[in-house]
């Protein structure tokens, strides 16, 4: 009895003792060297995996930095501080990062006039391909989530008129939701500029108001009482230039429809 | 021994005795990494392999450290320190559980360790599915069914067309169910089944399909 638990300990402490010597051998001689910064550049990085810098991963976004291939700065969750962390462990100067968050350039939701019912897939991608959806406008949103469900840092949601908008406190400038809306409606604002033309018709006026009730109708008002000259139009479309806005207002008083608002922060209202 | 009746057992072991379709063995990767197609080929092209080394390693555990014979390591190390000693004295077959996971885990690790020094890529593909596979039950029983048929232990050829086989077989059990699922998601399924639950049916009619293998005289 005693000789048989001896054996069994015997046989398998000797297998655990040989595996365990082979495995630490073999560790060391077929260690894969890496870069120690590649590890302290990850942790640095908020490890969401979104893509964003346009690398597999934070893994290979960190990989890319170590071997001086990337842009520290090209981290959009992680925004200024992650990107001065990063610099600080490889040694560089940080560069000043321009703030922006997505912004959906249509407000219409239920404010805009149905032409058809839709019974597909609720996914804005299959409602786009199945005859341009329920809305009468075929350049406004679809409100059925694919942006919604894109975001990984759940800063789209509906409001009370079924309309998709941008959280801008939650919002990192990922491009997600830019990628996936079938319209391209959403696109990178500063976020210190806070009147946006929300609208993308390029219908002419009379079509826009029979289905809308705040699309852009193509008055030019805006273009007019504008003091610094940021506002032209775009075949039809009123489109703000962000880098001479300064954030008076004049266009969103003389925007007869309200295509023009005030939008800071995850309500929408009409000057 | 002939080239005959190792195929009966290749093909036996994949169709007939699926390891996950017939014995349900291995049901954890099987539903957890059966979403698409390339990961479900990854965890298959893994799976082939650590069975493959599995077999062969622990043939060698069971018939030179636990087994009772003339060739046992302890018998032949003690037997000149102590005298009269017979084979007999050293039967450990009933440890068999736990040196086989032991030599599977140290194997896979090791394993592990080639693939990350000699084909980055291949490790960045296998994974996390590579060190799950330590503690995949369809491994340990495919060690486990390599000695226990007929009471008369299979011999290294064998266990190794029989673990090759149990890979292939559950490559194939893999790949049927990512297709499977990979088009359940534009399906209309209703609300209550999406995603795993109607994963679990598939998989069971599936099983009742594989079945039908069972009267098949190789």
């Amino acid at each position: 009895m005693n000789q048989i638990v001896i054996y069994s300990v015997v046989v398998l402490g000797g297998m655990g003792l040989v595996i365990g010597l082979l495995l630490s051998v073999v560790s060391r001689a077929l260690a894969v060297k890496t870069d120690p910064n590649v590890q302290k550049i990850l942790e640095a990085l908020p490890n969401v995996n979104c893509g964003a810098c346009g690398y597999p991963g934070c893994q290979g976004f960190a990989e890319a930095i170590a071997k001086g291939e990337a842009d520290p700065a090209a981290c959009a969750p992680g925004g200024q501080q992650v990107a001065d962390e990063i610099a600080e462990i490889m040694g560089l100067e940080a560069r000043e990062k321009e703030k922006v968050v997505a912004i959906i350039h249509c407000r219409g939701g239920s404010k805009c006039g149905k032409a058809a019912t839709y019974y597909g897939l609720e996914s804005c991608t299959s409602a786009n391909l199945a005859g341009f959806g329920p809305s009468a406008c075929v350049f406004g949103c679809l409100a059925m989530y694919d942006c919604i469900h894109a975001c990984p840092f759940d800063a789209i949601c509906l409001d009370e008129n079924e309309m998709a908008v941008v959280d801008r406190e939650k919002c990192v400038a990922c491009g997600k939701c830019i990628e996936i809306c079938p319209r391209s409606l959403i696109e990178l604002v500063p976020v210190d500029k806070n009147y946006h033309v929300l609208c993308s018709s390029k219908d002419r006026g009379k079509a826009v108001t029979s289905i809308c009730e705040v699309g852009c109708i193509g008055c030019t008002k805006c273009v007019k009482a504008c003091p610094s000259d940021a506002i032209h139009m775009e075949e039809g479309l009123a489109v703000i230039d962000y880098e001479k806005c300064t954030n008076c207002g004049a266009c969103a008083e003389a925007c007869p429809v309200g295509a023009i608002s005030f939008f800071a922060g995850k309500e929408v209202s009409t000057v | 021994m002939d080239f005959g009746e190792l195929m009966s057992i290749f093909i036996g072991v994949i169709l007939v005795n699926n390891f996950v379709l017939s014995r349900f063995l291995g049901l954890c990767p099987y539903i957890g990494v059966s979403r698409d197609t390339s990961s479900a080929a990854g965890m298959g092209m893994a799976v082939i392999f650590v069975m493959t080394m599995a077999s062969a390693a622990t043939w060698f555990v069971y018939n030179y450290m636990l087994l009772p014979n003339e060739n046992n390591v302890l018998y032949l190390l003690f037997r000149k320190m102590i005298p009269g000693i017979t084979p007999e004295s050293f039967d450990l077959s009933y440890l068999e559980t736990i040196a086989f996971i032991l030599v599977i885990a140290g194997l896979v690790q090791l394993v592990e360790m080639f693939i990350a020094k000699f084909s980055p890529a291949l490790y960045r593909a296998l994974g996390i599915y590579l060190p799950l596979i330590t503690t995949n039950c369809a491994v340990l029983g495919v060690a486990q069914l390599n000695i226990a048929f007929s009471g008369q232990p299979f011999s290294l050829l064998k266990c190794v067309v029989q673990g090759a086989g149990a890979g292939v077989g559950f490559m194939i059990a893999m790949l049927l169910l990512s297709g499977i699922r990979e088009r359940l998601e534009l399906a209309d399924v209703p609300p209550s089944l999406k995603g795993v639950p109607i994963a679990f049916i598939c998989a069971g009619l599936m099983s009742l399909a594989f079945f039908g293998f069972m009267g098949l005289k190789i």
